[in-house]
């Protein structure tokens, strides 16, 4: 139990570190490169110094918004897969990327953005999260409870419904509305409004420190419902908790940086596979490397083609897809358990 | 220990026990039997609160179960169930799972006192050697053991086993029910179980329950719910009552149709 809590301590620790690094890697790196030993010197240097202007408006917000939405995905990622007990569960399946969406194409539609500013977009992706999760929160509820398989169900028709909304949308769009609503639906961390990145980092951190309290709920759930009814938990209470939780993190996600695919998903499966089932570790360190991977595909996407910037949600969903089957191939035995 | 008074419940397509009464005494074994349907895993199912009843009460030590909270019910009752999903953890990890009742809120990881509690109950039941397999892949009978270590674990007053002999061979049938008498004789731990094999019932039970249709037909000494026309009547199976030459507990022998033709033939 000693080597457990080592190697869970040792986990955090080097996804900590990696994170840390990514960030510093991300700092230096974009369409104008910075030696990683100016990288200090920028930093602190007086505040109309071009460096300066790069590094604090455009990077680090960018940098914070990638951890603050990775992690939230990640998270949401656990949690969903934990509750349904079902690995091909993630965050978007839910319908609420779908809602949040459509918010986002209506605020474009009429032409919000251009007449507010910045904030319209996610607030109506927020307000669209918020009426999926509501719609599928209710037709969910069977008899006092929340119907587990209805719940997905449900979220994936509403989803389809939401997609089919946004290509109407999509269909009678003006050329210009129509590239924000194609290149936010591929998902940016190109965030204006700082904040709005304080917002999304606050959140992401308070989600997951309120859902680490559900760790000992989600480990019994993983036996099923009524196992864990057996050893003392509020089934319904626990699972409306971690829906809302769930929500609230992919809501906030989508509405602040669009649809980013595949984080919720990939992550998940990624730790469990190193470092088990056990969601007291899955949790955190899901979080780790959800901000991890999230950052590296961003600074990926910004400098690959540089000048030109590739969408982070295309980025996502190549790369966690190839390292995603790789590590799935692998032989068995070098992995710590399989799927 | 347990008592409960005119219990109805069912499920949506209707009432699967109605109007049940029966109250076990502490330290006792109670085995509930009847045939497939007849409302035995839906009176267990009630008393774990799976299902809520329509009607009556069940006290538990005096106190009404649904108004008790949730982890002082698993701290007194543990189950043994064939619903479990193990997913990708090993035996101790599994068993550990059922000091989950004893977690409060701010507490995330174990006490010294979960994990001896935990491997007390392994040894217990002989699963310490076991303790880093995968639940996944170990065999029936070492489930079986694992999930009465995990129950263990809850430190309760009350088990209730649902079927914990199905899929078993002859062996480890009664290797488990002999674990399960002896965590009776030696700990007074009260035992409610669900069984289909009559004579494995008659054998290790105290008391058996004989369900039919939903309702207690019979409640009594194994001597007196073994009736041979009773359970001819309940199962609608021709059946021979013997006494086992050993224990002298009754035993019950179904009679095929084929036994059925072949003593017609002798007899002509």
């Amino acid at each position: 139990m000693k080597n457990k809590r080592t190697h869970w301590m040792a986990a955090i620790l080097i996804l900590a570190g990696l994170l840390a690094l990514a960030a510093v890697v991300s700092l230096c790196f974009g369409s104008a490169g910075m030696a990683p030993s100016k990288l200090f010197q920028a930093l602190l240097s007086g505040e109309n110094t071009v460096e300066h202007t790069i590094l604090w408006d455009v990077r680090l917000p960018r940098i914070l918004l990638a951890i603050a939405v990775g992690g939230a995905l990640s998270v949401a990622g656990v949690i969903l897969q934990g509750m349904f007990r079902n690995p091909l569960v993630e965050p978007y399946t839910m319908g609420i990327s779908g809602g949040a969406a459509l918010g986002v194409c209506l605020a474009i539609l009429l032409g919000l953005g251009k007449r507010f500013g910045g904030w319209p977009l996610p607030a109506c992706g927020a307000i669209g999260a918020a009426a999926t999760i509501s719609a599928v929160y209710f037709l969910s509820t069977e008899r006092g409870g929340l119907n587990i398989r209805n719940l997905l169900l449900i979220g994936i028709m509403i989803s389809f419904i939401c997609s089919s909304l946004i290509t109407l949308i999509m269909a009678v769009s003006k050329v210009e509305d129509l590239h924000g609503i194609i290149f936010w639906a591929m998902g940016s961390l190109e965030q204006s409004n700082p904040l709005l990145v304080k917002i999304a980092l606050i959140v992401s951190v308070l989600a997951l420190f309120v859902s680490y309290f559900f760790c000992p709920e989600l480990n019994a759930l993983a036996l099923g419902e009524e196992e864990a009814l057996h050893l003392g938990i509020s089934v319904e209470n626990a699972k409306r908790m971690l829906f809302l939780l769930a929500s609230i993190m992919t809501g906030l996600s989508v509405s602040v940086s669009g649809i980013i695919g595949f984080v919720g998903l990939v992550v998940p499966h990624f730790i469990r596979l190193f470092l088990g089932w056990d969601h007291r570790i899955l949790m955190p360190a899901s979080w780790l490397c959800g901000g991890l991977f999230l950052v590296f595909c961003d600074t990926l996407g910004r400098t690959i083609i540089s000048p030109t910037e590739l969408p982070v949600g295309v980025v996502t969903g190549l790369l966690g897809g190839i390292i995603f089957v790789y590590v799935l191939c692998r032989p068995e035995r070098k992995r710590r358990c399989s799927i | 220990m347990l008592d409960i008074n005119d219990l109805t419940c069912g499920y949506e397509s209707g009432f699967a026990i109605r109007g049940i009464n029966l109250r076990v005494e502490d330290g006792e074994i109670v085995g509930v039997i009847g045939p497939n349907g007849s409302g035995k895993t839906t009176l267990l199912r009630a008393v774990t609160r799976a299902l809520k009843p329509s009607a009556g009460t069940i006290l538990l030590e005096g106190e009404n179960l649904r108004r008790m909270n949730a982890m002082d019910v698993a701290r007194r009752i543990a189950v043994v169930s064939q619903s479990a999903e193990y997913g990708l953890m090993t035996v101790e990890e599994f068993v550990l799972l059922g000091r989950t009742p004893y977690y409060g809120r701010l507490r995330f990881l174990e006490t010294r006192r979960d994990l001896e509690k935990a491997r007390e109950a392994m040894e217990l039941t002989d699963a310490l050697k076991l303790k880093d397999h995968l639940m996944s892949r170990i065999s029936g009978g070492e489930r079986q053991l694992a999930l009465i270590a995990r129950a263990l674990a809850q430190e309760p007053k009350l088990l209730l086993l649902d079927e914990p002999t199905t899929y078993l061979d002859i062996t480890h049938q009664v290797g488990i029910l002999d674990l399960i008498r002896r965590l009776n004789k030696n700990f007074g731990l009260t035992v409610v179980m669900v069984l289909h094999d009559l004579n494995l019932a008659g054998e290790y039970c105290h008391r058996l329950a004989l369900f039919d249709q939903g309702k207690v037909r019979k409640f009594g000494a194994p001597e007196e719910v073994l009736d041979y026309r009773l359970i001819e009547e309940v199962y609608k199976t021709v059946v021979v009552v013997e006494k086992n030459p050993i224990s002298r507990k009754p035993y019950v022998l179904a009679i095929s149709e084929a036994a059925r033709e072949f003593s017609g033939k002798t007899a002509k």
